[in-house]
């Protein structure tokens, strides 16, 4: 699983509440995704491209349970890396299928606008545009799978456990 | 191994595990509440591995705050008819904030693994078990499968000592650690010393929840007497206390001395290296307090606020709004009195739900309104609009505050 694209940076401590805001709370998911940075980027939503890459700081995703991982991948960003990531946040990647991993010093590595090329099956990050390469924390073989196979719902779905998605 | 690598090892079957791990457990307990069965959300659970595993609390936005949410909480009573669960917390009498209820009932016991899909869970492992918040997805699983998967992470021991000081509370404690040692991202937190002697159930609560600010895993205390006779006076389940090894490997030790500990405010927007004695806010007017939560909303809590208000007024300028954490410490807070003081002094007391601190209802924020608040978060937005500014403090200094209508030092009032 690979991906190469135009990188996008935040800082320390993004919490959930700045993804997935409360006046998002009782929309739709697909209006939910339209709302991330709303409060600390005005305007940012609306310029990511399909497959673009966002890099955070330490501490990413702290906060609530809140499907705000959904939220990124369904903005169409590809994957995220930060220098350290929140707990529940990254359950909810995985289980949302939007692959994420830590990186330590991922946010010092690059600047806004760089390309970068990732693959999380070695944890290989490279900066195309300024020849680094650092390592990240590859999934367990066990969640890399889940993250690949669409993360639990289809899963569930797939065994008659949850009812098919509307 | 410390107490989170014991828990880990013991119900994965495995001698050892360590940091670096991923590990399969049986879920003894799942919680579902309201916000799970919104529409944008819910996925229809067709079968469930056993009924009586599940606890289904209708907390967030209770009673009904919108039509939205009281389809969700329609939803969430057809899953609870059609799977026959039993332990069900309506609005009403059993009313309560879920990880309020599972200290009030007893639902979880030492060396237990409980799940629920709210971030706070965590604060249940002041009974020595593995608690923790998941999302939907997980929270989805469990209940399908009651089990679950887990990376195991690094463990950081605080050793606490001393006793509080008059007017300073673990909540303070909590401010001291957030901000001197920042976030605990993939780290374990485990609490411990001879200063739990002195520390109530509820006390060390506030700890635990608080651990979810850090972004720990996992947040455990040490067992004793007093855990072990509150869970055995209400639930009968078995248990063997989960002490950590000797040789237990700590990535860090940390000494809290809780005697010299002063009240201390998170200023807004996080709590991460955000924590500053009440001096450095002392002033700054408020346009609402707060005090309840998974956080504080207990007994201990109200009764400290109605100590503060003793006789006192809040300011005119002030909206105090308090909100006990379940229905039953409602009525035990009513019984002793602290409701009927909190109501002289012109605090509104509302029912017991998560309300205001997740900016739900019951007291959201307009714009550029100031807040302190002794709940859980004080994150931008958190509230209401994202131009409020939410302190943080204990119940004492937003109580304190809410009389001064700026932010105060309680121990003008409490010593």
């Amino acid at each position: 699983m690979k991906f190469q694209a135009r990188v996008w940076k935040v800082g320390d401590n993004i919490n959930t509440d700045l993804i997935l805001p409360i006046q998002a709370f009782y929309l739709s998911a697909q209006e939910q995704a339209q709302y991330v940075f709303r409060s600390n980027r005005p305007g940012w939503a609306e310029e990511v491209q399909p497959g673009d890459i966002l890099i955070g700081g330490r501490n990413f995703g702290m906060g609530s349970s809140r499907p705000a991982a959904r939220s990124l991948k369904n903005l169409g960003l590809s994957c995220l890396l930060a220098h350290s990531l929140n707990g529940l946040f990254f359950r909810n990647c995985v289980n949302f299928a939007f692959p994420a991993m830590d990186c330590p010093g991922v946010d010092e590595a690059f600047d806004e606008g760089d390309v970068a090329e990732v693959d999380f099956d070695t944890g290989v990050v490279r900066n195309l545009s300024r020849d680094k390469t650092l390592t990240a924390v590859v999934l367990p073989p066990k969640l890399l799978e889940l993250l690949k196979a669409g993360g639990i719902f289809p899963l569930l779905e797939k065994e008659g456990a949850i009812a098919a998605a509307r | 191994m410390t107490i989170a690598e014991k828990i880990l090892a013991r119900r994965s079957g495995q001698a050892h595990v360590g940091p670096g791990d991923l590990v399969t457990v049986p879920v003894d307990t799942v919680i579902l509440f309201d916000n799970n069965f919104m529409s944008n959300r819910w996925r229809e659970i067709l079968k469930v591995n056993d009924p009586d595993s599940i606890i289904v609390v209708f907390d967030h936005r209770v009673p009904a705050a919108t039509q939205q949410s009281a389809t969700a909480q329609r939803t969430g009573r057809e899953f609870v008819a059609k799977f026959g669960i039993k332990r069900f917390h309506d609005v009403g009498y059993s009313q309560g904030i879920s990880h309020q209820l599972v200290a009030d009932h007893g639902y979880a016991v030492p060396g237990d693994v409980l799940l629920c899909s709210d971030s706070h869970t965590c604060g249940a492992g002041v009974f020595n078990c593995i608690a923790r918040g998941v999302g939907q997805p997980d929270i989805v699983y469990a209940a399908v499968k009651n089990e679950t998967w887990f990376r195991v992470g690094e463990t950081i021991r605080y050793q606490l000592k001393g006793k509080l000081p008059a007017a300073v509370t673990t909540k303070d404690a909590f401010l001291q650690i957030a901000g001197r040692f920042g976030d605990h991202a993939t780290q374990n937190v485990e609490f411990g010393g001879p200063a739990l002697a002195d520390l109530s159930i509820s006390a060390r609560k506030t700890l635990t929840t608080m651990a979810a600010e850090l972004s720990a895993e996992f947040a455990t205390f040490e067992p004793d007497d007093v855990m072990m006779d509150w869970v055995r006076a209400r639930n009968g389940k078995p248990f063997d206390p989960v002490y950590p090894d000797g040789d237990a490997r700590y990535l860090a030790v940390r000494e809290v001395d809780l005697s010299t500990l002063e009240p201390l405010v998170a200023f807004p927007d996080s709590v991460i290296e955000n924590s500053k004695p009440v001096a450095a806010a002392a002033g700054t007017p408020i346009d609402q307090a707060f005090v309840g939560s998974c956080a504080n909303g207990t007994l201990e809590d109200l009764t400290l606020v109605a100590q503060v208000l003793q006789g006192r007024r809040v300011s005119s300028k002030v909206r105090f709004i308090v909100t006990p954490g379940s229905q039953t410490i409602y009525r035990d807070a009513v019984r002793a009195g602290v409701v009927g003081t909190l109501l002289d002094a012109g605090a509104v007391v509302t029912p017991a739900t998560c309300g205001a601190c997740g900016g739900g209802h019951m007291g959201v924020l307009g714009p550029n309104e100031t807040c302190i608040t002794a709940t859980t978060r004080n994150f931008k937005g958190r509230m209401g609009d994202p131009s409020a500014k939410i302190y943080m403090g204990s119940p004492a200094t937003v109580a304190a505050s809410a009389i001064a209508g700026v932010i105060t030092d309680p121990r003008e009032f409490l010593n």
